[in-house]
C-alpha cells in the first residue's frame, strides 16, 4: 500500500520555492505533506498532494523538472516510541531507509510518517505483519 | 650583465638570420615534401612544388596546417622520419582529435633543449644556479623542456614535477633553488604559501620562468613581490616543440622567437592573408630545423603582435607579445587546453542536453572550471543519493576527458541563455587578455 509523492528540482536561489508554491496555490493544489532535501547548489522538494495528476501537469507546464514515485505513509499514534516499532521492523528485515519525513493533520493523536525505501512491496508486507497501519492514496487524499 | 647561451645566433644580424632561414626553409620544404605524404598532397592541391620555395619570401605559397590536420593524420601521418629514428613522444591532454602527439629525434630534443637553455640564460641563469622545475613531467612538455634546457646550461636541476607544495618549499629552502620554472598560477600559490609560513627570508630565488597559461602584468607584479624575484614569460606549444619557442629577456616587453628554428608569421585568421609587422593577428609557425615532426605554416590560433624593434638585451630575434586571445574557442585552464566541444561530447554521451555553459574564473590565483548543465526529467529523481551519483559520474567523465577537475552545477531547465546564432558557451571571468 503506497501513496504518490511528487519531487521537484529547485535551484538553491532565493525565491525558487516561493515561485513553485505560488503556482500550486494559484491552482488550488492542496498539500498534505512537504519536505526539502538540500544539496550545495540545488534542492529536491517532495510533496504529497490531493490531486497528483493535476499538480504534476501544472508543475511541468511551469517549466520545472519533476517526477512522481511511490512512497509508504505510515500512521502512528502520537506518542513517544511509536516510530521505533516501524523502524525496527524495517531494520530487522534489512530494508534500507533512503529518507523519511513526518506530518500531522487535524486528526488528533495521530501522526504520519512518509518512508522512502528501496523495496516498497517487501516493506509493506513486513509492516503489515507487525500490525502497522499504512495509508493508501485514497485515504491520504481524504485526510 | 646579459647572459646568452648562443650569442652568435641570438644576437646575429638580421641579414644573417634571413640567410639562415632561407637555407633551412628550402631544405625543410624538400624534406617534408619527400617524406610526408599528407603535406605533399596539400602542396599538390595548391599547385606548389619544393622548387617554388626559394626563400622565406615564398613561404606564403605553402598551405597551412591546423589542428584538424593533426587529427586527420593521427598518429603517424605527419612524421617525416622512420620511427626507428625517433627517440621521444610528447603529448597534450585531450582525446583523439584534440590531443597532439608529437615525435622527436635526438636532434629535435637537442634543439628544443637549446631553446630552453637560451630562456634560462636570458633570465640570468648560469651553471652556478639551481633550477627548480615544477612543471609536470611526463607527456606534458613543460617539465622535460626546462629540465633539458637546465642541463644544457649546466645548472643544478631539481626535477620536482608538479604538486606537493610542502615538499616544493622544503627543497627550495634546503637546497637553495635560484630559478623557479612553473605555471604563473602555481608560482603565485607558492608565493602565498611561502609567505604564510614566514619562510620568505629562507628562499634564494632570483628569477622565475612561467608559462603554459595566460597571465597579466598585475599577476607578474604580484608574483615578483611575493617571491622577491623577477618573473619572466615563456611560450611554446607541443606541435612546434614545447616551451622555449619564444622567451622573455631582461627587458620583459615580449618574447624573442628562436628564429633560427621557427619562422613566425602573423595572418588574418579569417582570410589567411599575411599581415605586415606590427599588426595584430594569428601566429603561424614553420619549423625549419626539426626532423621528426616538422610542421610547416602551423596555425597556433593564438592572437598576438610581432615586433622587430631593437631590444636592449642585445638579442635580434623578433619579439612576440603575450597572446591576446584565441582565434578559436580553446580555453587554457590550469595550463591545460580545454575545448567546449570536449565538454559537449561528454554531456551528450551521458544523456544530457547540449545546452550548457562553461564558467572559468581565477580564485586565489588558481583557475576554476565550472560546467553548468540543465536538469532533465531523465536525470532527475526524488533521491539525493541518485542525483548526486549521476552528478559524480559526470564529474568523473569530464575529468577523464579534460584531465582536470570541473565542477558540475545542475541548474533549472531553460535557465541557460539561448542566444540567436552562435551560442555563448563560455564565460571567462579571468579577463586575461
Amino acid at each position: 500500500m503506497t501513496v504518490k509523492q511528487i519531487s521537484v528540482f529547485l535551484e538553491n536561489k532565493p525565491g525558487c520555492l516561493a515561485e513553485l508554491i505560488e503556482i500550486l496555490s494559484k491552482n488550488n493544489i492542496d498539500m498534505r505533506a512537504m519536505s526539502i532535501a538540500e544539496m550545495q547548489d540545488f534542492g529536491i522538494l517532495r510533496i504529497i498532494v490531493k490531486d497528483t495528476y493535476n499538480a504534476v501537469r501544472i508543475i511541468k507546464d511551469a517549466g520545472f523538472v519533476t517526477s512522481v514515485n511511490e512512497v509508504l505513509a505510515v500512521a502512528i499514534p502520537d506518542q513517544p516510541g511509536a516510530l521505533l516499532q516501524t523502524l525496527t521492523a524495517l531494520g530487522e528485515a534489512n530494508i534500507n531507509l533512503e529518507y523519511s519525513y513526518a506530518f500531522t493533520t487535524a486528526k488528533k493523536d495521530m501522526a504520519y510518517t512518509v518512508l522512502r525505501v528501496t523495496d516498497n512491496e517487501k516493506a509493506s508486507k513486513i509492516l503489515g505483519q507487525k500490525g502497522i497501519r499504512m495509508l493508501g492514496q485514497e485515504e491520504m487524499e481524504q485526510l | 650583465m646579459e647572459h646568452y647561451y648562443q650569442p652568435e645566433i641570438e644576437c646575429a644580424s638580421r641579414e644573417q638570420i634571413i640567410a639562415l632561414q632561407n637555407e633551412r626553409l628550402v631544405k625543410q620544404v624538400r624534406h617534408v615534401y619527400d617524406n610526408v605524404e599528407y603535406y605533399r598532397k596539400k602542396m599538390e592541391e595548391k599547385g606548389v612544388t619544393p622548387d617554388d620555395i626559394k626563400s622565406i619570401d615564398d613561404l606564403h605559397k605553402l598551405p597551412f596546417l591546423t589542428k584538424d590536420d593533426l587529427r586527420d593524420a593521427y598518429p603517424y601521418g605527419l612524421v617525416a622520419v622512420p620511427l626507428s629514428d625517433c627517440v621521444r613522444i610528447q603529448s597534450t591532454s585531450g582525446t583523439t582529435g584534440r590531443r597532439v602527439v608529437a615525435f622527436y629525434t635526438q636532434h629535435d630534443i637537442d634543439l628544443w633543449d637549446e631553446c630552453c637553455a637560451r630562456a634560462i640564460m636570458a633570465v640570468g641563469g648560469t651553471k652556478d644556479d639551481v633550477v627548480h622545475v615544477c612543471y609536470g613531467y611526463g607527456l606534458f612538455t613543460g617539465g622535460p623542456g626546462l629540465n633539458g634546457g637546465s642541463h644544457k646550461v649546466g645548472s643544478l636541476t631539481l626535477p620536482m614535477s608538479s604538486g606537493n607544495t610542502d615538499r616544493q618549499i622544503q627543497f627550495m629552502t634546503d637546497l637553495g633553488s635560484t630559478i623557479l620554472c612553473c605555471t604563473p598560477s602555481y608560482a603565485a600559490y607558492l608565493g602565498e604559501s611561502i609567505n604564510e609560513r614566514g619562510l620568505k627570508d629562507q628562499i634564494k630565488l632570483k628569477a622565475g620562468i612561467f608559462g603554459a597559461e595566460a597571465w597579466t602584468e598585475e599577476m607578474r607584479r604580484d608574483i615578483e613581490k611575493s617571491l622577491g624575484i623577477k618573473a619572466y614569460d615563456i611560450y611554446g606549444l607541443t606541435e612546434i616543440s614545447g616551451p622555449g619557442v619564444s622567451f622573455e629577456c631582461s627587458e620583459q616587453t615580449g618574447m624573442h622567437i628562436n628564429e633560427d628554428h621557427f619562422i613566425a608569421e602573423i595572418i588574418d585568421p579569417n582570410t589567411g592573408e599575411v599581415l605586415p609587422e606590427g599588426e595584430k593577428g594569428e601566429l603561424v609557425f614553420t619549423s625549419i630545423t626539426k626532423e621528426a615532426f616538422p610542421l610547416l605554416r602551423y596555425r597556433t590560433r593564438d592572437i598576438c603582435v610581432l615586433t622587430r624593434k631593437k631590444c636592449s638585451c642585445g638579442r635580434t630575434h623578433v619579439k612576440m607579445s603575450k597572446p591576446m586571445g584565441r582565434s578559436d574557442d580553446m580555453l587554457i585552464v590550469k595550463g591545460v587546453n580545454v575545448f567546449p566541444s570536449q565538454i559537449e561530447t561528454v554531456l551528450l554521451n551521458k544523456g544530457y542536453a547540449a545546452n550548457y555553459q562553461i564558467m572559468v574564473d581565477r580564485v586565489n590565483n588558481s583557475d576554476t572550471l565550472e560546467v553548468q548543465v540543465e536538469m532533465t526529467p531523465e536525470m532527475f529523481s526524488d533521491s539525493v543519493t541518485e542525483v548526486a551519483a549521476k552528478e559524480k559520474e559526470l564529474v568523473n567523465a569530464l575529468k577523464a576527458m579534460l584531465g582536470i577537475y570541473a565542477k558540475v552545477k545542475l541548474v533549472a531547465p531553460k535557465t541557460i541563455t539561448r542566444s540567436e546564432g552562435k551560442a555563448v558557451r563560455i564565460i571567462d571571468n579571468r579577463h586575461l587578455y
